[in-house]
């Protein structure tokens, strides 16, 4: 069987962003149940320091193609060389984070290829099918499993013919986690100058602007997070009083930012971001799989509804039944005379 | 000189509003048990589109949509807000297509219309997947600009955009053809045009027609334009090997229905004593302070 392969990203600052180390620690995993070995791919302009950033990450072999012309990402010279690597490796299994670049680039080469692609997937598995119709049996596919379709389910996909097996995954969804083993990866410089050609640069970028974060919601231990259910812009304040109160950061289900409460980076969830606070207060949020999905792994979790049967309560280690505006208010006055 | 722009638009279900009989039993989604609306970031497209038309009035902007026939509604809808004329692509074979077998189907009509530009909204409500776009590209062979806000210019051979990005901002400039997608940031689409609803309200497929109780032959005769044309698998010219089920590398292997690990959850009230308790809790449980 054929490897397994990661598409590493690169920052402004010539380090492999964060989503990229875990997916090469899942890529890991996934290698090591397969017997085969784990590649990652680099493309950018100054590459000196990944060498050292990957190794605790147990890579075997790492493709490097450095070149002035790529960096920043472009999606047609970054394509052109991973579909290259890809049609002489073979690869069994290639990941991509769900990232800006990720999710330009992962379609475009699932279509080259005329291979499958699973976006967003929040947990991938090793595991044998039988086509129902055929009885043909397949051992060891790449389960490529999401949440789907409003949230009530959770697919389990599946590319039987077509290889690579492609999916991406957002930041923070797989652990980060180094290697019981590792060793001094192989590296394969590509001939860049073979695959390129001028075609590749028909888009040219005029000008960046990158910004740092603003807001940190994994780096926060405290989480208060509000839903459709807080109502309003205006009623989002209360959430950041009382976080500013208690140390956390304000965050939101994805029904919240497209009503427009709230900023799209301080989204939690499938299509955001997944974070394991020690604590997450949920303010009118009925829990749909997708927002489930970023913060189930919270260590302490309490949701504040004033639906006594919303789906979120079930994962509630407290449930208060009642009004956000009741609530906040006695919370941070609480706080204010109880904490040291 | 006026450009061509197809503008890709899809129904989509409303998922805001998701009843229980959404999905049918081999993981496909269940249309007809939905709400349908015009995916939002096409509608952002189209506004791009027509902006350019603004641009340069001589440009035609023609909206493309694939799905089932009553998706016939988005494209008089886009023609009420300044689309020029749409095509509906319909065809039980496309049924069961993935996103590489959508992008086929919707690449090969492409060419048929034989556009400068392709414009789409980044994804679609009901996946979430923003595959299409660049899939579409690559099918074209067509350079792509993903997540597109703002045309910055445009001249004779190439177009300047501002693209949004998960840590910035990035103004690049493509050559002709290209095919944009649109970000939710851009834009919001204009309004309907009241004169457009009046001119257009009757516009029809002739799947539609079929379904009217009146006889508008005539009037269709008289204006051509009310016409929306119909496309399927032969007219199109695509290989019905690579659509549907068969030109679909991914499968559902299963659905699972949601189970939740139920925690003992202490319920409370909003009461003054439930709320204090709580945070005692949490104080002397280090969790908090």
């Amino acid at each position: 069987m054929n490897n397994v392969f990661v598409y590493c990203e690169i920052n402004e600052d010539g380090n492999v962003v964060d989503v990229s180390l875990e997916l090469l620690s899942k890529g890991r995993k996934l290698a090591d149940e397969l017997g085969v070995k784990l590649e990652g791919i680099f493309i950018g302009d100054n590459l000196s320091k990944v060498e050292e950033q990957v190794f605790p990450y147990g890579v075997d072999v790492m493709h490097i193609a450095s070149s002035k012309k790529l960096f920043p990402y472009l999606t047609l010279p970054h394509n052109a060389i991973v579909t290259h690597i890809f049609k002489e490796e073979q690869p069994e299994i290639a990941l991509f984070g769900a990232t800006t670049i990720g999710r330009d680039l992962a379609p475009r080469i699932a279509s080259t290829l005329k291979c499958g692609l699973t976006a967003d997937c929040t947990s991938l598995e090793i595991g044998d099918h039988t086509e129902n119709r055929t009885k043909k049996e397949y051992k060891n596919l790449l389960y490529q499993i999401r949440p789907a379709f409003g949230g009530n389910i959770i697919a389990t996909i599946i590319n039987p013919d077509t290889r690579p097996q492609m999916a991406t995954v957002r930041e923070g969804v797989m652990k980060l986690e180094p290697a019981k083993k590792m060793s001094k990866p192989i590296t394969k410089l590509v001939d860049i100058d073979n695959i390129l050609n001028d075609d590749h640069f028909a888009v040219s970028i005029i000008e960046r602007h990158i910004e740092a974060k603003k807001v940190n919601l994994r780096g926060s231990q405290i989480i208060v997070a509000g839903g459709y259910g807080v109502g309003s812009r205006e009623n989002f304040d209360l959430l950041y009083e009382l976080a500013d109160a208690i140390g956390g950061e304000v965050a939101a289900t994805r029904a919240a930012v497209d009503a427009g409460f709230i900023e799209s980076d301080r989204q939690v969830g499938q299509t955001g971001v997944t974070v394991r606070p020690k604590l997450y207060i949920a303010f009118g949020i009925s829990g749909a799989v997708q927002h489930r999905a970023g913060m189930d792994q919270s260590a302490t979790i309490i949701s504040v509804n004033t639906d006594p049967k919303a789906p979120i309560n079930a994962i509630a280690d407290y449930t208060i039944v009642g009004e956000i505006s009741t609530v906040v208010p006695k919370m941070i006055e609480y706080y204010k005379k109880h904490s040291k | 000189m006026g450009l061509k722009i197809v503008v890709l638009a899809k129904q989509v279900p409303d998922t805001r509003n998701v009843g229980k009989d959404a999905m049918k039993a081999d993981g496909t989604v269940n249309r007809g048990a939905l709400p349908a609306i015009f995916n939002p970031e096409d509608l952002n497209a189209l506004e791009m589109a027509l902006h350019i038309k603004d641009l340069r009035p001589d440009t035609e902007v023609t909206i493309l949509t694939m799905g089932p026939p009553r998706a016939a509604e988005i494209i008089r809808e886009a023609i009420y807000r300044g689309a020029d004329n749409g095509f509906l692509i319909t065809d039980r074979k496309f049924a069961g297509s993935d996103t590489l077998a959508t992008s086929y189907a919707i690449s090969m009509a492409v060419k048929k219309v034989n556009p400068d530009m392709v414009i789409a909204g980044r994804q679609a409500i009901d996946g979430d997947t923003a595959q299409v776009g660049p899939q579409v590209a690559e099918k074209l062979d067509w350079p792509q600009v993903t997540y597109a806000e703002e045309v910055l210019f445009l001249n004779d051979d190439k177009i300047g955009i501002k693209r949004r990005l998960e840590n910035g901002v990035e103004s690049v400039e493509s050559t002709f053809p290209t095919l944009i997608t649109v970000h939710s940031s851009a834009p919001a689409c204009r309004a309907r045009n009241a004169k457009r609803v009046m001119t257009y309200k009757h516009a029809r497929t002739f799947t539609e027609l079929q379904e009217e109780v009146r006889d508008y032959t005539e009037l269709y005769d008289q204006r051509p334009y009310l016409s929306i044309c119909e496309w399927n698998v032969e007219t199109i010219e695509a290989d019905p090997e690579h659509l549907g089920l068969s030109g679909s590398p991914t499968k559902v292997k299963k659905i699972d229905n949601v189970v939740l690990q139920q925690k003992d959850s202490m319920v409370l009230t909003d009461s003054n004593q439930d709320v204090e308790l709580l945070m005692a809790n949490l104080i002397s449980g280090h969790i908090i302070g």
